[in-house]
């Protein structure tokens, strides 16, 4: 963090406040209080029970994180979650930098319109987007089949059949998601100074090793940040198994926020999931510190 | 040669991303049926308006899109509001523990919004704001990121302006409207959409704290329709369109800013 010049007036840190507190009193009680309370709630057996008599409650220690052991339909949400995660996310990842090279290639007419079609998926509902692709998903009407007709490919139940569930789920996750990647992509392009390739050039390297030894490099910071908030995000994937799949077939495409949510919201066992969220918490934040670790090896 | 290739692929990936968007729009204007034929049909044969009839007249969708309008509109208002308040002060000001309360607020950006959610909603609950506009505004009044974003641009406007205003007299709430909000304007454009966007485009939360289908946001609404009309495609699309549309124009008309930010919130270092 860079040293700024501030105002040196005795009054600055009353007058601070004044400026800090709307909006730091609003994220201390309606962000970290809650994470505290759900930390606490997560050592309970709250549950239907105590929303209608509050003397019920009692903490139960680490049982709930005991029971989450020895609970299979956990592990499915678990499994489904990263199986999600690991082949979406790199995925998306190779997709945004692979779209964010061929446009950032100075042969490129109309730049700023195609720019605009790969982001257009990023800003729009989800919920909206996942009802289209259900449509288009449909084994007999959908377009996607037809298509895939058209080139001799018999028709797939894409959302019906098990096997195909989850990566019909991360084709739309890619779809929905590549452009905003590919933006931040750009800009880290864009920022790789000129005279690197041309020094490239005079030794004569060729494009596949200019990629490799100035870009790929050049580019690792951006990566990082890219990779981090994709894996947070896809960890939270909820709508549209919600949408196209309710979990199924067979659990297939159960997530962590999808279990939660029903152990929570569903049969109001809160304690049962809060516990839940705070599993998905420690997952997230190993996986940031693992990225963290693989930047600073890298450099 | 080389050129004809690179534009044949980008072609090809303009039209993957906007096909679903194509066929979204020239199915709503179907009749009920002919979106459940084989080979599918690109265009309709008869454009009617029926299937948004049906929305508006029989399942009075129009409360939901209010309702969605009104709650983006008013959480942009009001997180715009106290996170410029408190960038300013993070940039612009002396006081003890700044930097570790700024780190602490940014590195509490990994915590899961939905680790939050279930003490949120007894606390909403207890308040007695479940199924009220106040469930989705009062977890939206500030957040991090918007704060964190408008300290970055702010930190550029220099101190010599504030200083110069203060000779002047102008007291420190002055200085703030009168000056830095001015001065603001781009990064204040760039958060009021991913503000908008967001609340509009929310799901989880609105799933979770409005319990009746007057209150539903449109999300919620058209997740709850789809589960009764799973056969009926037109009608769906006419309820994506919906809520899709408004989501694209605010987008078109800002995007320049909408891109801008997306690309100074990418580079913190």
């Amino acid at each position: 963090m860079k040293k700024q010049r501030a105002l040196s007036f005795k009054t600055t840190t009353t007058t601070a406040y004044f400026f800090l507190a709307p909006a730091l009193s609003a994220i201390f009680i309606f962000f970290f209080i809650p994470v505290i309370a759900a930390f606490i709630i997560s050592f309970t057996d709250f549950d239907i029970y105590t929303l209608g008599n509050f003397s019920t409650l009692r903490l139960i220690g680490f049982d709930n994180y005991v029971k989450l052991f020895s609970d299979d339909l956990f592990w499915t949400a678990l499994g489904n979650t990263f199986y999600f995660v690991v082949v979406a996310g790199p995925l998306s990842i190779a997709v945004s930098l692979t779209a964010a090279l061929l446009l950032n290639s100075k042969l490129v007419k109309f730049k700023s319109l195609f720019r605009l079609a790969y982001f257009l998926p990023v800003v729009t509902t989800l919920v909206a987007v996942a009802i289209v692709w259900r449509f288009i998903y449909h084994p007999n009407f959908g377009i996607l089949n037809f298509f895939l007709g058209l080139i001799g490919i018999n028709p797939i139940d894409w959302l019906g059949d098990p096997d195909w569930a989850m990566p019909s789920i991360i084709l739309l996750a890619v779809w929905k998601n590549f452009g905003y990647n590919m933006i931040i992509f750009i800009a880290g392009l864009q920022n790789i100074p000129e005279e690197l390739y041309e020094a490239a050039d005079i030794v004569g390297a060729n494009a596949f090793q200019k990629f490799k030894h100035i870009t790929l490099p050049m580019l690792a910071p951006t990566t990082i940040f890219v990779s981090i908030i994709t894996m947070i995000g896809y960890f939270q994937l909820f709508a549209e198994p919600y949408v196209m799949t309710q979990g199924g077939p067979l659990n297939k495409t159960l997530s962590i926020v999808q279990y939660m949510y029903q152990e929570g919201f569903r049969w109001w066992n809160m304690g049962y999931s809060a516990s839940i969220a705070f599993v998905l918490f420690i997952i997230i934040f190993i996986g940031t510190l693992i990225q963290f670790k693989v930047q600073k090896l890298s450099k | 040669m080389k050129k004809i290739i690179l534009h044949i692929v980008l072609i090809f990936v303009a039209v993957i991303t906007l096909i679903p968007f194509l066929w979204m729009i020239s199915a709503s204007l179907m009749y009920d049926g002919h979106a459940s034929v084989f080979p599918p049909r690109f265009i309709p044969d008869e454009f009617t308006l029926m299937q948004y009839e049906r929305l508006f007249e029989r399942l009075s969708i129009a409360r939901n899109f209010i309702n969605s309008l009104v709650l983006s509109i008013l959480v942009t208002i009001i997180s715009l509001t106290l996170n410029s308040m408190a960038g300013f002060a993070f940039a612009k000001y002396r006081f003890r523990g700044k930097d570790k309360l700024f780190n602490l607020l940014l590195s509490s950006m990994i915590i899961p919004a939905q680790v939050t959610m279930l003490p949120l909603f007894l606390m909403l609950k207890w308040m007695g704001f479940i199924n009220t506009y106040m469930a989705i505004i009062i977890p939206g009044l500030a957040n991090i990121f918007g704060i964190f974003l408008i300290r970055q641009y702010c930190i550029s406007i220099p101190d010599s302006l504030i200083e110069a205003a203060r000779i002047d007299g102008a007291n420190d709430f002055l200085i703030y409207r009168k000056i830095i909000l001015p001065l603001l304007t781009p990064v204040l454009a760039t958060l009021a959409i991913f503000n908008f966007l967001g609340t509009w485009n929310d799901f989880l939360w609105p799933l979770i704290v409005m319990t009746d289908d007057s209150m539903y946001t449109l999300p919620v609404a058209l997740a709850n329709l789809m589960l009764e009309h799973t056969k009926d495609p037109e009608l769906m699309m006419a309820g994506s369109v919906l809520t899709i549309l408004p989501v694209i124009i605010v987008f078109l008309a800002l995007q320049k800013y909408y891109m801008k930010g997306l690309m100074i919130g990418s580079v913190k270092e």
